[in-house]
C-alpha cells in the first residue's frame, strides 16, 4: 500500500510569552488513499495545529509533509494553491467558517472559480451535483448561512471541500458540536463519500467512540508527540501505553452492565504547561507507573507487530 | 414523600416569532438520595426544565406553570422570590457547564465559598474559612489553604468545576442539580468529577438530577433516567431497563446514533432522520413522529400516552419496540 501522504518528523512551534510552545514536536505518519487515520487526544494536545500544519495553514518549524512525493512545506504560493485543491479540510463550527453573506449555491459556486472547475451552466449543475451528493436539497442553493442547522452547514462546508475534488480531507473535530443524532448522519456521509470517492480522511477529534466507528489507523497524541499508534482494532482492543489506556478506560459507555463493571484509571491532576513540559516522557507527571528512569529520556518507540507501536519503557508493567 | 414532585410542568417564553413551548406538561418525581438523569439533545427542554425547578426562568420573556411543584415538603410554586433565594444554594443547589459564567471572576475562590457559608449555613469569617478549606480538600484540591486566596482564572477548567461542586455541596443540600457539568472538560478530567460527584453525593443521600446529552455518562450515575424530545418526556424508567429495553422510538433512534468505544455495535450508524421539530407550532401528534423509523398506523391518529412497560417504566409511544 502507497501512502498519499507522509508526514516525516513534523514540528510547529510557537512563540509565546518569551517561551517556545512545541505544539507538534516530532510527528511522523502515512495515510494511504481511501483510508482514515484518526487522531486522538486531549485538548492542547497538538492533533489540530499538526492537521493546520500538514496543510500549510501554518507553517512547520521543521519535518516534511509529502504529498504525493512532494513536499508541501517547500512550496509556496501558486504551487501550493494548486496542491490545496488536492487537500482540504472542515472545521467544528462550519457557521462560523461561512460567509454569512453568501448564499449556499455561492458558497459552493465560489470553490470552482478560485480553481477554474466550470462555469456557465455547466457550473451551476455541478452546483447542484455537489449539493445532492451531500444529501442538501436544490431548494436551498439560495439560502444563506443563518437559515440552515448545524448539520446542514456542516453539509455546505463538506460541499465545499468537495467541489474541488480532493484526494484528503482533513476533519478537524468536525462533527464534535453536533448532536448525537445528526452527528451519525454526518458521519455516515462521510463514510459514503469516502467509500464513492476513494477520499482519505485524517480525523481529529477528542471523542474516542466516534474514532473507533471512522478510522482505520488510529495515532494517540499527548503534549505534541505521538505517543501510541496502531491500526484501530489493535489500539481499541490491546492498547500498551499508559496515557491511552487511562483515556479508552475514561471514556463512558452507553451501557449501565458494563459501566458497572468497568475499571477506570483515573489520572491525577491536570495536563501541564505545554511551554515547559516535564522532561523525559512528557506524560510521566501523570502516569500511574512512572519511575525516575522516565525523566531521563524521550521513550524511542517499541515495536509491538504489525504496524503497532508506542513509546513507554514500562510497557510490561500492568497498570 | 418523593423529595421533589413535578406535575404539568410546562414553560414557554414569548418570541417575536409565536410562543415556544419550551417544556410542555412534564411530571415525574424524585426520590431521596436517588440520581435521575434527564438525557435529550439541544433543544429537548433538559435544561429549562431544571431552571424552572429551581425558579430561575425571569418571567416575562417566560412564563412557569405547574399543577404541582414542590420540594422538601414546600410549595415552589408559591414561594417568593426571597423565599427560593433562601433555598437556593442551601437545600437545592445547581453546578452548570461553564463555571467561567458561574464564578465571579474579580473575586477569589475562597470569598465566593465563604460567601455562600455565611449566608445560608450563619458561619463566622473564622468558622468559614475553615469550613471552606475542608470542603476544597473534599473535592480533591491541592495546598486548598494557599487556593484560597486564588481567582477563578488561575484554575484549570477541571479544578473550576470543582469549585463549583464544592459551593454547591457546601450547605448539604438535599437536591444538586447538574447541567451539563463535565461536557466541556476533557474525557479523564470528566472521569475524576463523575467520581468525585458519585461519591460525593452517596456519602452525604444527596439527590442528583444529572443533565446530559452522553448516554454514556447517564449510564454510568444514574439510578433512572428521563428522555427528553422537544420539551417533552417521551420515556422513564430505571437505568438498566430503559437502555436494555428502550421503548419510545426517539430512545431506539438515540442509541442507535451513538457509537461505543467498546466497539459492540453495528458497523453503520443509525441515525435519525431530519431535524427537531421547532417548538412555536401546535403538534398535536407524537413530536417525534415525522422522524420516526418505528411508527404504526395510531401515531398518525392520536397523540399517544403513557404506557406502562415494567415497573416505573413507561414510554408515550404506540409502538412495540423491545420484546
Amino acid at each position: 500500500m502507497t501512502s498519499l501522504l507522509q508526514v516525516e518528523d513534523l514540528h510547529v512551534h510557537f512563540a509565546a510569552q518569551g517561551a517556545t510552545v512545541k505544539a507538534v514536536d516530532g510527528v511522523s505518519f502515512a495515510v494511504a488513499r481511501g483510508r482514515t487515520l484518526g487522531l486522538v487526544g486531549e485538548s492542547g494536545c497538538g492533533k489540530s495545529t499538526t492537521g493546520y500544519g500538514i496543510l500549510q495553514l501554518v507553517r512547520p518549524t521543521a519535518g516534511r509533509v509529502l504529498y504525493r512525493d512532494v513536499d508541501l512545506c517547500s512550496l509556496g504560493g501558486e504551487a501550493l494553491r494548486r496542491m490545496r485543491r488536492k487537500l482540504q479540510i472542515i472545521f467544528q463550527d462550519s457557521h462560523a467558517s461561512l460567509n454569512p453573506r453568501m448564499p449556499i449555491g455561492e458558497l459552493v459556486g465560489e470553490a470552482l472559480d478560485i480553481h477554474g472547475l466550470a462555469r456557465g451552466a455547466a457550473r451551476n449543475a455541478r452546483v447542484r451535483e455537489l449539493l445532492g451528493l451531500v444529501g442538501l436539497a436544490g431548494h436551498l442553493i439560495e439560502r444563506y448561512p443563518h437559515e440552515l442547522s448545524g448539520g446542514q452547514a456542516q453539509r455546505v462546508a463538506i460541499c465545499r471541500a468537495l467541489a474541488v475534488e480532493p484526494e484528503l480531507i482533513v476533519c478537524d473535530e468536525a462533527v464534535s458540536a453536533l448532536d448525537v443524532s445528526i452527528q451519525a448522519q454526518i458521519v455516515n456521509l462521510l463514510q459514503d463519500l469516502q467509500e464513492r470517492l476513494g477520499l482519505a480522511y485524517i480525523f481529529i477529534s477528542h471523542d474516542l467512540s466516534v474514532v473507533r466507528h471512522v478510522s482505520d489507523e488510529v495515532a494517540v497524541m499527548y503534549l505534541g508527540k505521538i505517543v501510541e499508534m496502531a491500526a484501530k482494532e489493535r489500539i481499541y482492543t490491546v492498547p500498551a501505553h499508559p496515557y491511552t489506556k487511562a483515556l479508552m478506560s475514561a471514556v463512558p459507555v452507553p451501557d449501565p452492565d458494563v459501566e458497572a463493571t468497568r475499571r477506570r484509571i483515573l489520572l491525577a491532576g491536570d495536563l501541564p504547561n505545554p511551554a515547559n513540559p516535564p522532561s523525559g516522557c512528557r506524560f510521566r507527571t501523570r502516569c500511574p507507573i512512572a519511575v525516575p528512569a522516565c525523566a531521563d529520556v524521550d521513550p524511542p518507540p517499541q515495536a509491538l507487530g504489525g504496524g503497532h507501536w508506542a513509546k513507554c519503557i514500562r510497557l510490561e508493567e500492568r497498570l | 414523600m418523593a423529595l421533589l414532585t413535578v406535575r404539568g410542568l410546562t414553560t414557554r417564553f414569548a418570541t417575536d416569532r409565536g410562543t415556544v413551548r419550551a417544556v410542555d406538561n412534564v411530571s415525574f418525581d424524585l426520590e431521596e438520595g436517588e440520581v435521575l438523569g434527564l438525557v435529550g439533545e439541544s433543544g429537548s427542554g433538559k435544561s429549562v426544565t431544571a431552571l424552572s425547578i429551581m425558579r430561575l426562568v425571569s418571567e416575562p420573556p417566560g412564563q412557569v406553570r405547574a399543577e404541582q411543584l414542590s420540594f422538601d415538603g414546600l410549595d415552589l410554586m408559591r414561594l417568593s422570590e426571597a423565599e427560593v433565594r433562601e433555598i437556593r444554594g442551601a437545600r437545592m443547589a445547581m453546578v452548570f457547564q461553564d463555571p467561567m459564567r458561574s464564578l465571579n471572576p474579580v473575586l477569589t475562590v475562597g470569598r465566593q465559598l465563604t460567601e455562600v457559608l455565611r449566608r445560608h449555613a450563619d458561619l463566622d469569617r473564622r468558622a468559614a474559612r475553615r469550613r471552606a478549606i475542608e470542603l476544597l480538600e473534599t473535592v480533591g484540591i491541592p495546598n486548598a489553604e494557599r487556593r484560597l486566596g486564588a481567582y477563578p482564572h488561575q484554575f484549570s477548567g477541571g479544578m473550576r468545576q470543582r469549585v463549583m461542586i464544592a459551593i454547591a455541596l457546601s450547605c448539604n443540600p438535599r437536591l444538586l442539580i447538574a447541567d451539563e457539568a463535565t461536557t466541556a472538560l476533557d474525557v479523564t478530567i470528566q472521569a475524576q468529577i463523575v467520581d468525585l460527584v458519585k461519591r460525593l453525593t452517596r456519602e452525604r443521600g444527596t439527590a442528583v438530577i444529572w443533565i446530559s446529552h452522553d448516554l454514556g455518562v447517564i449510564a454510568g450515575l444514574c439510578d433512572r433516567v428521563n428522555v427528553m424530545y422537544a420539551g417533552r418526556i417521551v420515556e422513564s424508567g430505571p437505568i438498566r431497563e430503559l437502555f436494555h429495553r428502550p421503548s419510545h422510538g426517539y430512545t431506539l433512534g438515540l442509541l442507535g446514533s451513538t457509537p461505543r468505544v467498546d466497539g459492540s455495535q453495528a458497523r453503520r450508524l443509525s441515525p435519525i432522520e431530519g431535524l427537531p421539530p421547532n417548538l412555536i407550532d401546535p403538534m398535536p401528534l407524537c413530536p417525534f413522529l415525522p422522524r420516526c423509523r418505528v411508527s404504526v398506523a395510531a401515531c398518525r391518529e392520536r397523540a399517544p400516552q403513557r404506557r406502562a412497560f415494567g415497573d416505573r417504566h413507561w414510554a408515550a409511544c404506540f409502538a412495540d419496540i423491545s420484546p
